[in-house]
C-alpha cells in the first residue's frame, strides 16, 4: 500500500478531481516520503528550463551580433529599449509617436475589426450551425476565402473606404470573420442530443433553451474561436499597418526600418510578441472560466 | 376504469426509415399501466424497448396505433411525463438546485420562493439537499442519477419514465438507487415505466415485468406478474422462493425462448 503511494508521488501528475470521498475514507493516509530523496519541485525545474533558454537564445543572439554583421548586439538593443519605455506615450506629431501610443492604436484597431467580426460572425454561427441549408449555402464561400490571406483584401479596402484607417479595420475584421463563424457552427453541431432532449422533454421556450443550453453549450466553442481569431488579427495587423501606414506597432516597425534603426525593429519584434502573448493568455483563462467538466 | 388503463399503448408500432429501407422495430404492442403501477420493460439489446419508452416520453411519434396517457392523446414530449435519461442529461454549467429549478420554473406558475421551495423538496427526496449547489462534475454518478430523477418528479409527472437508469452505474450504487426508487415511489405514489435488461432489478421493483422479444418487428413475448408484498427488502428477498422463482421465469423467457434470435443477430 505504502509502495504504491510512494510511486505515485514520483510521478509528477496532478491529482484528478474525484467525487467527493466516503467519510471513512476522508482520514489521510500517511506518505512516507521522508527517508526518500524528495523529488525537486516541477515549478523550480520549470523555473531553470526557462532561465537557461533564455540565456541561450542571447547567448547566441550576441554571437549573431558579433560575427553577422549589421544586427545590433543584446545590450545595445536593451539600453535602447530602456530609452524607450522611460517615455512610451510622448507625441511629436502624427510620424512620431511613443511606442505605447503605437501599441495602443494598433490594439484598437485588432479590436473594432474582431469586436465587429464577432457581431457578426457569432449569430452567422449559430444559423449555419442549426440550419442545414444555410449550412450547406455558406459551406463553399467560406471554404474558398478562408485560405486567402487577409491582406489579400487590403485593396478592396481602400477601394471602398478611401482611407488606410478603416482598411486595415476591413482587414481585421475579414480575418476574424471565418474562425468565428466555423467555430461557433461546429459547436452549435456539437451539442450532445441529450441536451436537446431535455429541452424536449420539459418543453422549454426558446428562449430558455437557447439561454440555457444552446448558448453555454457552444460558448466553450465560441471562445476557441475568439482565440484563433485574435491571433490571426494580430499576426495580420502587423503586415496591414506596414501598407497603410498612420500610427500603429506595423507602421512603427517599417518606419524605423527607413531610418535605419534596426535596434527599434527587434524591440518592436519583443513588444509584439509580448502583447500577442497576453492577448492568447486573457483567452485561455477566459476558456478555463466556461469550460464544464 | 379510468385508473385501469391510466397510460394506455394500444397497437403501437414504429417503423424507421433507413437507407437500406424500413426497418421495422416494433409491431402491435398493447399495454396499459394501471395508476400507480411500476412497470418494467426487459428484453435483450436491440429489441426496441428504449424505442418504446422513447415513443410514450413523445421523443419519437408512433407509426401505428395511438398512446393515451390520462386519457389524453400522447403527441410529442410534455411535462406530464418525467424522463431520466440513462446517462443522466444534466447541464454541466447549472448547479443540481438549478437543474431542477430549470423544470420547475417551467412547470408551475407559482411565486419565486415557492419554486424554490418545490425544488429543494424534490432534492430532499433523492436526499442530496447537501450538493444542491453543486455543479454536476463534482458529484458522483449515482448522486447525478439522483439529481436526473429528482428534477423528473419534481415536475410532478403522471408517469415516471426512466430509460435504464442505474445501466452505467457499478453494481453497489445501483443497489443503493434501486432502494432508493422503491422508496421514493412507495413515498410519492407515482406510476412508472422503466427500461431495464437487469433480471434482479426487474423483479425487485415491479409490480409487472414486460418481457419484450427479439428485433425486428419486437413485441411483447410475455408479461409476469411480481405479487411479492411491499415494502420489499433486498436482503430478504435473496433467499425468497417466490422471488427465485420470478427470477428465474424472467431468465428462462430471455435466455431460452429469446436465445435463439438473439445469437442469430449475432452471426
Amino acid at each position: 500500500m505504502v509502495a504504491v503511494v510512494l510511486q505515485k508521488t514520483r510521478f509528477r501528475e496532478k491529482p484528478k478531481p474525484t467525487s467527493p470521498p466516503h467519510p471513512a475514507a476522508r482520514r489521510e493516509i500517511p506518505v512516507q516520503t521522508a527517508r526518500r530523496r524528495a523529488p525537486a519541485p516541477e515549478w523550480l525545474i520549470t523555473a531553470i528550463a526557462w532561465i537557461a533558454g533564455i540565456a541561450l537564445f542571447t547567448v547566441a543572439w550576441a554571437a549573431i551580433a558579433k560575427f553577422g554583421g549589421r544586427i545590433p548586439d543584446p545590450l545595445t538593443v536593451g539600453a535602447a529599449a530602456a530609452k524607450i519605455f522611460a517615455d512610451p506615450f510622448y507625441s511629436k506629431g502624427p510620424n512620431d509617436q511613443g511606442i505605447g501610443w503605437n501599441v495602443l492604436s494598433s490594439l484598437k484597431r485588432v479590436g473594432i475589426g474582431f469586436g465587429l467580426a464577432a457581431a457578426i460572425g457569432i449569430p452567422l454561427g449559430f444559423m449555419i450551425g442549426r440550419w442545414r441549408f444555410l449550412s450547406g449555402m455558406a459551406a463553399p464561400i467560406i471554404a474558398l476565402l478562408k485560405p486567402v490571406s487577409p491582406l489579400a483584401w487590403l485593396p478592396i479596402g481602400l477601394l471602398v473606404f478611401k482611407a488606410a484607417n478603416p482598411a486595415a479595420i476591413y482587414v481585421i475584421f475579414i480575418c476574424s470573420l471565418w474562425p468565428m463563424i466555423v467555430n461557433t457552427a461546429v459547436g452549435v453541431r456539437q451539442i450532445p442530443q441529450d441536451y436537446l432532449n431535455v429541452a424536449r422533454v420539459l418543453n422549454l421556450s426558446e428562449w430558455k433553451v437557447f439561454t440555457k443550453i444552446l448558448f453555454p453549450a457552444v460558448l466553450p466553442y465560441m471562445i476557441t474561436g475568439v482565440r484563433l481569431s485574435i491571433g490571426v488579427a494580430w499576426l495580420v495587423i502587423v503586415a496591414a499597418e506596414m501598407l497603410t501606414g498612420g500610427v500603429g506597432i506595423g507602421f512603427w516597425v517599417w518606419d524605423e526600418w527607413n531610418n535605419l534603426k534596426v535596434e527599434h525593429i527587434i524591440i518592436a519584434i519583443f513588444t509584439i510578441g509580448i502583447v500577442g502573448l497576453a492577448l492568447e493568455q486573457a483567452l485561455v483563462l477566459l476558456a478555463r472560466r466556461f469550460s464544464y467538466a | 376504469m379510468h385508473n385501469e388503463r391510466y397510460l394506455s399503448v394500444e397497437r403501437v408500432g414504429k417503423t424507421f426509415e433507413t437507407r437500406k429501407g424500413d426497418f421495422v422495430a416494433l409491431t402491435a404492442i398493447d399495454l396499459a399501466i394501471r395508476k400507480g403501477e411500476f412497470v418494467t420493460l426487459i428484453g435483450h439489446s436491440g429489441c426496441g424497448k428504449s424505442t418504446l419508452l422513447n415513443l410514450v416520453a413523445g421523443l419519437l411519434k408512433p407509426t401505428d396505433g395511438v398512446i393515451l396517457l390520462a386519457d389524453k392523446h400522447v403527441d410529442g414530449p410534455g411535462p406530464d411525463r418525467g424522463v431520466v435519461f440513462q446517462n443522466h442529461s444534466l447541464l454541466p454549467w447549472l448547479t443540481c438546485f438549478e437543474n431542477v429549478y430549470l423544470a420547475v420554473e417551467r412547470v408551475f406558475k407559482d411565486s419565486k420562493y415557492e419554486l424554490r421551495d418545490k425544488t429543494s423538496r424534490a432534492l430532499e427526496l433523492v436526499g442530496l439537499s447537501h450538493a444542491e449547489d453543486k455543479y454536476p462534475h463534482e458529484i458522483s454518478g449515482g448522486m447525478k442519477q439522483r439529481v436526473g430523477i429528482a428534477r423528473a418528479l419534481a415536475i410532478e409527472p403522471k408517469v415516471l419514465l426512466l430509460d435504464e437508469p442505474f445501466g452505467a452505474l457499478d453494481a453497489l450504487t445501483r443497489a443503493t438507487l434501486q432502494d432508493e426508487l422503491m422508496r421514493i415511489v412507495g413515498q410519492t405514489g407515482a406510476t412508472v415505466l422503466m427500461v431495464t435488461h437487469d433480471v434482479d432489478e426487474a423483479v425487485l421493483l415491479s409490480d409487472r415485468v414486460v418481457m419484450m422479444t427479439n428485433g425486428p418487428a419486437a413485441t411483447i413475448g410475455d408479461v409476469l406478474q411480481v405479487t411479492l408484498p411491499r415494502p420489499r427488502e433486498r436482503l430478504a428477498l435473496a433467499h425468497d422462493a417466490r422471488f427465485m422463482e420470478l427470477r428465474a421465469a424472467v431468465l428462462e423467457f430471455l435466455y431460452q425462448k429469446q436465445a435463439h434470435k438473439a445469437k442469430l443477430k449475432v452471426a
